[in-house]
């Protein structure tokens, strides 16, 4: 068969719906597509656990304490999981840690912003956690289906960490009137990196990534999602969005909110966000310190 | 660094007691030892299996082969299928013959 013809069958599968497995043969464009969005993934779980370390030894009761722990190490554990899927595609684990501690390789635009309170944790682990879900929802149907099934399983495990930043939430809003301050500052701060999240429009007909089935909604189609079910819940509870133009359509139900500032994602992505050069510096230097760790388990074995 | 070569494993988990063996997902280790410890961390960490099975992909024999598995030929014969679509039909005449029960209805 031709290598034309074989692109075009393989084409026509993704795009009714088939599946492709780690062994399959694919087009390299399509495993280069692939291996980019799991990779920018992976390094999104991996540096989206040090905003909410600081707050681990600053956690106000033993019960916080131990969630927060283990949200951080499911988040590593879910870089562990998506590296490895990426890595099945050929890219060496190595190769992609060093890209992204030299700033080659993206991760989401949240997780380069400054914590200030305690506020901050209810707000990241439910609404930065709420719409990452709603796209890797999607993500579950992948075309590729080795990224699809960890999905499964990372769902379930976000679904958790949501209860828990609701959880921090709602207990601060029926505190004190400071309490309650606190929170609506805080959900002030991440309204627009939340805004900006998804990424901007874009033509759903020129996006390969969709055309393969890589993912299966558009950044648009997300956003909406994630306002339709949040922006009640916020509202019900005396939390308000800080946008005046935030509005829903009572007929077609799409929401009309002030266009997020993409220049500023764009800055921050590309590594110029508050935070963006110490949250790296921080994970160089954790990866130099946990050196020995590597170099002992990949050591030749002692002779017996 | 002169190491071990590196070798992928796949993961099967237990939900529950009974239930069968079901593909995780996989690793990468440089032996079984180390391949145990992680497949507990990625698979067992919330309580959600009561047994690992940690295979090296090199050991499964992988068998995709549609001319095998799905041949083209009718094999309504071997499936419910086969049956499930014409029974009620004749079901019901045979009832209508005898003079028994009501027709279109299986007991």
């Amino acid at each position: 068969m031709s290598e034309s013809r074989r692109v075009q069958d393989f084409n026509r599968h993704v795009a009714s719906g088939g599946k492709v497995e780690a062994t399959d043969w694919m087009p390299e464009e399509y495993r280069r597509a692939v291996g980019r969005f799991v990779e920018m993934h992976a390094n999104s779980e991996l540096m989206g656990v040090l905003p909410e370390r600081e707050w681990i030894l600053r956690a106000p009761t033993l019960k916080r304490k131990l969630a927060l722990s283990a949200k951080v190490q499911d988040e590593v554990g879910h870089a562990q999981l998506l590296y490895r899927v990426a890595e099945d595609l050929g890219k060496p684990r190595e190769a992609m840690l060093a890209d992204l501690l030299a700033g080659k390789t993206k991760f989401h635009n949240v997780f380069h912003y400054p914590t200030h309170s305690w506020a901050d944790v209810g707000i990241i682990a439910w609404l930065v956690d709420a719409a990452a879900i709603v796209a890797q929802q999607a993500l579950r149907e992948s075309s590729y289906a080795p990224y699809g099934r960890t999905m499964k399983k990372i769902c379930w495990e976000e679904s958790v960490h949501i209860l828990h930043g609701r959880d921090v939430v709602l207990t601060m809003m029926n505190g004190t009137a400071r309490q309650r301050a606190l929170v609506q500052d805080a959900l002030e701060r991440w309204w627009g990196p939340l805004m900006q999240m998804h990424g901007p429009r874009t033509d759903p007909a020129k996006d390969r990534d969709l055309a393969w089935r890589i993912k299966n909604k558009d950044n648009e189609t997300l956003r909406q999602e994630f306002l339709t079910v949040y922006v009640p819940r916020l509202r019900e509870i005396g939390l308000q969005p800080p946008d005046p133009e935030l509005r829903q359509d009572p007929d077609s139900g799409t929401w009309r909110y002030t266009e997020p500032d993409w220049k500023e994602l764009y800055a921050v992505v590309t590594g110029h966000g508050p935070r963006s050069a110490e949250r790296l510096e921080f994970r160089r230097l954790n990866y130099a310190e946990t050196q020995w760790v590597r170099d002992t388990v990949l050591a030749a074995p002692l002779a017996a | 660094m002169p190491g071990q070569p590196m070798q992928v494993y796949e993961v099967f988990r237990r939900e529950r007691e009974g239930g069968p063996m079901q593909h995780a997902g996989n690793l990468l280790a440089p032996d079984p030892e180390l391949a145990s410890h992680y497949a507990r961390e990625f698979y067992g960490r919330r309580q959600e299996s009561v047994r690992l099975w940690i295979v090296p992909r090199a050991a499964i024999v992988d068998l995709d082969d549609p001319d095998l598995l799905q041949p083209p030929f009718d094999r309504s014969f071997k499936k419910p299928v086969g049956y499930s679509t014409e029974i009620k039909a004749k079901l019901a005449q045979a009832r209508s013959r005898a003079g028994t029960g009501k027709a279109g209805e299986i007991q």
